[in-house]
Parts: structure tokens; C-alpha cells; sequence
């Protein structure tokens, strides 16, 4: 050590001295709005402390005075790289509480919608952790396939981020034809795309330097803190609802439960990758059974609800009931059935469940979503501890935290 | 043996008999509610009495019913047995004035941001909890916003007159 006699420091304050870092709340790593105040030994991190909350906007409050069409608009903001799936998972949910039976086409159709947001979520993750090992490019050159998944959405129901897309018992109208040939499109050319990013990565040295060993946790520890999703299934468990609870006839599929063993950056990255080509897999089995409809079997788009679903516009002006219905689902005069349902689906980020509790009246008594980001996001300070930070803004990416989902 | 909803009642009553007080099914879920001073013990039992190993917690949440008197704040919890894929729903009732139950927190890690969440919105004291602070909302925050007492704005209010924000 270099002489520091004219400097007057007591005895072992310079070996025992941390720095408190700041990453966060706006700041371009944390892909979100949260805090991690650091306490850091030179590179390396002792600490951590997580403050959530920034954008908490009480959707389950909010969800008490709604009617339940008009939640499913909440359930987009939750995790936005997948709003599709939440709108799906909720009207699930509702089917559920309110005995409504899905055709087997509109189940296939969402499968296809399903499976088509989880490609855009782990597509914008796995691509995310690239951008943080320092490779931009490949995270350019997928976004146009996400892009055109949004076109996608965009002909289903006329959004794209936040989608609003289906309604409880079906989907608002029949999928136009140009959507079946945007997904077409995507179904040819992705695959080559993603074949090529997936080259870009997984044999990459670099890329396997950094995330190889870094952010891992133990089966034991990811099942103690609830994780469930790829998270969880990189540990090494392969649980997934879609299995295990199998709901909008999943069952019909043959698909894979890829797993990791040591729950690390790299093995969360994987598992990603071959959700995206399960998922693609998926699509195609699903688009196949849906083509299988002839005849008016291929316009089926919607259960057949008229007190929970909106009545074609022409039968408004002209019958009776549809007029009374119509008036009814818009002004949210509808009782639903006092009872409490909790129904999960598997989300991008693990299992996304609502918890929703109805006496009787047209809102939901209590709303609660079970946010897989908000509960795997506690063992971040487990995780990150005694990594160098450089590696802990790594962890953050690939544990795909998305801030909508973890505030609700 | 595959487990079954026979199974865990038989056990749970041998061992807790009449702190178990109800027992219901809505919509395929089981559930039963549990005197408020038993969550942990029972938690525990479910845990790691063999055979039942409900070693997975899925959710922790609260509920308001001002209605009931005595007992207006319920916790609730989903359990699941994920390898005999069993999932299962635990409630307890507590009073208001003085909502205390056992924290979970030293079965699962994962218990601990869902009870500050559940001590956030409704007020749950959970004993033994290792850092009870709220989570979602800010710290200077003197009320728990998702009591029934607290309704939401008005929206025929026309006594707002705000440039920016008002209507």
C-alpha cells in the first residue's frame, strides 16, 4: 500500500469503505422504472435494496367500479410486451365465473394470439439481454418481426401496444383474412430470422463469458420465492400452467417444456429461446386446426353469451333483446354471479393469475392479480449478491422484469 | 397415492380439529378457513407433513368485507402442490381493529413482498415479518387505500376546477 502518512484516515477505514450506487428509477439499464440502491465494495455488490412502486396506478382498486369488459384495458398495462395474453388470461377469468363455453374455434384462435405475444415477449427479452452484453444489432433485427406481430394484432382488433383485443366469449369480429396471411408471412420468414440470431448468441463466446455462472439460483431457492415461468423452468422445474392446468384447450397441443439446470443468465436466455421456437410450433398446429373449419364452423368467433357479449350491430336497430343486451353490456348493468375464481394462465413471465372475488353485483368485489414480475423481482438482492455489477444489470434483463406488471 | 381433497381434510382435522372451520369449493378450488392464530401452523403442517407437501405458494392477498363483524379483513393464500398439481386455497379472518396473523415468511421467501403488499392496501400485521414497510405505495402514506372505507372518486364530481388535470 502507497504511503498515505500526510493523509488522516482512522485505522482500517479505507479497507472497510462501500459506496452507495443509485440504478435507478430512470436510468437506461433498468429497462423500467425501479430503483436498486447498491451497496457496492469497489465492483463488487454487497447489497441491495429494491424500491417498486413508481408506476402503481390501483388497477385492483380501479377494477372494483369497473364492469368487467372494461377491465380487460387494465390488464394490457400490466406486462405490456405481452398485453394479448393478459386480455386472454382475464377473459378466461370471467368465462370461468361466468360458466361461459368457448367453441373450440375461438380457443384455437387464442392459442394463436397466445402463443404469438409469448414470441414477442421473450423476443424482446433474450434481445434486451444482448443489448446489455453489448450486441445492438440483434436486437434491431428481430424488432421487425415484432413489428409485424403487432400487424398482426393491428388487423385482429385495430391496436397494437396495448390491445384491448377479444371480449368475454370470444373475439370482437372474425379474423380477417389478411391477418391469416400476415401470420403466414411470419410463420415463413421468422424462424430464419430468429435461427440466425440464435447463432448470433448461443455459441458466442463473449456472450457465453458473461452470462455462463452469473445470476443463477438454485431450484430450491426459485421455488421458495415463487418463481414460476422460464425463471423457474431455467432452474431446472418444469412447471407450466399450460400443462399443469391446461386451459383454451392447450391439451390439444404437442409441445415441449424446454428446461435449464443451473438457472443462470445463460440458461434463462435458452429456455427463451426454444419457449420462442415451441411457441412457433404451437402456431402452426393451431392455424392448422383453425383452417380445418369449413362452412360457417369457420365463422364461429365468439361463444354464444348475448348477456356478456355484444350483439351484432344490425341486430341492435332491429331486435328487441339485442337492443336491451346491447344497452345493458355497455352501461355495465350486468349482474354477475356472486362467487370467487382464481384462474392462471402462463404469461410471458410465469404464471399471471387473477383472484377475483364477485357478490353478485356488476364489479368485481375484489380484483387481485398475481404478478409473476413483482414476486420473482424480491430475489434480485439474493441473486445479484456478491456479483459484479456489470453482471447484475445482466440478471436484471434476463429476468425480464417489465415495471407494469411488477406496480399493477 | 395421489393426493386428494379426502386426504388433506382427514389430515388436517386430526390435527387441527375444530381450529379448521369451514370448509367450501367454489368453482373447483378448495378451500377452508382456519382460525386466525393458526395460519402459520397450519402453513407449516401443509408443508411438511408427509404426503401433502404444499411446499409451493402461489399467492398471498387481502380482502376487505366490512360487513362481517369481527373478523372484515381476510387473508387468503393459494397453495400448490406442484407435483401432485394440486392447488389448494387457505383464508383466514381477522379483525380490523387488530389484524394480526403469522407471517409465512420462514416457510417462503417468495412470502415476504406479498405480505407487504397484503400490509400495504389493507393493514395486515403480520408477526414476525422481518421488514414491514409498504411496498407499492409511499412510505408517508397514513391509510390503507384498499379497505372499503376508501371509495374511489366520484365521477359526477364538478367541484374540481383544475387547468392542467381538471374537467
Amino acid at each position: 500500500m502507497v504511503d498515505q502518512a500526510n493523509i488522516n484516515l482512522p485505522e482500517g477505514s479505507i479497507e472497510k469503505q462501500t459506496t452507495t450506487l443509485n440504478l435507478g428509477p430512470t436510468h437506461p439499464a433498468t429497462h423500467g422504472v425501479f430503483q436498486n440502491i447498491l451497496e457496492m465494495d469497489g465492483e463488487r455488490i454487497i447489497k441491495t435494496e429494491s424500491t417498486v412502486g413508481y408506476i402503481h396506478r390501483a388497477f385492483e382498486k380501479l377494477a372494483e367500479r369497473r364492469p368487467l369488459y372494461q377491465i380487460t384495458t387494465l390488464t394490457d398495462r400490466l406486462n405490456y410486451c405481452s398485453a394479448p395474453l393478459n386480455n386472454m388470461g382475464w377473459h378466461m377469468t370471467c368465462e370461468k365465473l361466468l360458466d361461459v363455453k368457448t367453441p373450440k374455434r375461438v380457443d384455437y384462435l387464442r392459442v394463436i394470439i397466445m402463443e404469438l405475444s409469448r414470441i414477442t415477449d421473450h423476443l424482446i427479452c433474450n434481445s434486451i439481454v444482448g443489448v446489455d452484453t453489448g450486441a445492438y444489432t440483434g436486437f434491431l433485427y428481430v424488432m421487425q418481426y415484432r413489428e409485424l406481430v403487432y400487424e398482426i394484432y393491428e388487423e385482429v382488433c385495430g391496436s397494437r401496444l396495448t390491445t384491448n383485443m377479444g371480449r368475454i366469449g370470444g373475439f370482437e369480429r372474425n379474423f380477417p383474412d389478411a391477418a391469416f396471411r400476415k401470420l403466414e408471412k411470419f410463420l415463413e420468414e421468422f424462424p430464419k430470422v430468429w435461427k440466425e440470431f440464435e447463432g448470433l448468441f448461443s455459441r458466442n463466446r463473449i456472450f457465453i463469458e458473461r452470462t455462463k455462472g452469473t445470476g443463477a439460483i438454485s431450484a430450491e431457492r426459485a421455488l421458495n420465492y415463487s418463481f414460476t415461468g422460464p425463471n423457474l423452468r431455467a432452474a431446472g422445474i418444469d412447471y407450466d400452467v399450460r400443462v399443469h392446468s391446461p386451459y383454451s384447450s392447450y391439451e390439444d397441443f404437442d409441445f415441449i417444456i424446454p428446461v435449464g439446470t443451473t438457472g443462470d443468465n445463460y440458461d434463462r436466455f435458452m429456455v427463451r429461446n426454444e419457449e420462442i421456437w415451441q411457441s412457433l410450433s404451437i402456431i402452426r398446429q393451431a392455424y392448422e386446426k383453425v383452417q380445418a373449419f369449413k362452412g360457417t364452423d369457420a365463422d364461429v368467433y365468439h361463444a354464444d353469451a348475448p348477456e356478456y357479449y355484444l350483439p351484432a350491430k344490425a341486430d341492435v336497430y332491429t331486435k328487441m333483446e339485442a337492443l336491451i343486451y346491447h344497452f345493458k353490456i355497455v352501461m355495465g348493468e350486468t349482474e354477475i354471479p356472486a362467487g370467487e375464481v382464481y384462474h392462471s394462465v402462463e404469461g410471458g413471465n410465469g404464471e399471471l393469475g387473477f383472484y377475483l372475488i364477485s357478490d353478485g353485483g356488476r364489479s368485481p368485489f375484489r380484483l387481485h392479480f398475481r404478478r409473476p414480475c413483482f414476486i420473482y423481482y424480491q430475489a434480485y438482492a439474493e441473486i445479484v449478491k456478491d456479483t459484479m455489477l456489470s453482471d447484475a444489470i445482466i440478471t436484471l434483463s434476463s429476468l425480464n422484469l417489465i415495471a407494469g406488471e411488477m406496480d399493477a | 397415492m395421489s393426493l386428494n381433497l379426502d386426504i388433506i381434510k382427514e389430515k388436517l382435522e386430526a390435527q387441527f380439529g375444530d381450529k379448521i372451520l369451514s370448509w367450501e369449493e367454489p368453482y373447483g378450488m378448495p378451500t377452508f378457513t382456519v382460525q386466525n392464530d393458526h395460519n402459520l401452523k397450519v402453513l407449516t403442517f401443509l408443508f411438511d407433513e408427509q404426503g401433502l407437501g404444499f411446499q409451493f405458494l402461489t399467492d398471498i392477498t387481502g380482502v376487505h368485507y366490512p360487513d362481517r363483524k369481527g373478523e372484515e379483513i381476510a387473508v387468503v393464500y393459494h397453495l400448490h402442490n406442484l407435483k401432485e398439481n394440486f392447488r389448494l386455497r387457505m383464508k383466514v379472518y381477522a379483525p380490523i381493529e387488530k389484524p394480526d396473523v403469522y407471517t409465512a415468511t420462514g416457510l417462503f421467501s417468495g412470502a415476504n413482498w406479498m405480505e407487504r403488499e397484503t400490509y400495504d392496501f389493507f393493514g395486515v400485521n403480520f408477526i414476525g415479518h422481518p421488514d414491514l414497510r409498504r411496498v407499492l405505495n409511499v412510505d408517508e402514506m397514513d391509510y390503507f387505500p384498499l379497505r372499503k372505507e376508501y371509495p374511489l372518486e366520484d365521477q359526477t364530481r364538478i367541484d374540481k376546477d383544475d387547468e392542467m388535470f381538471g374537467r
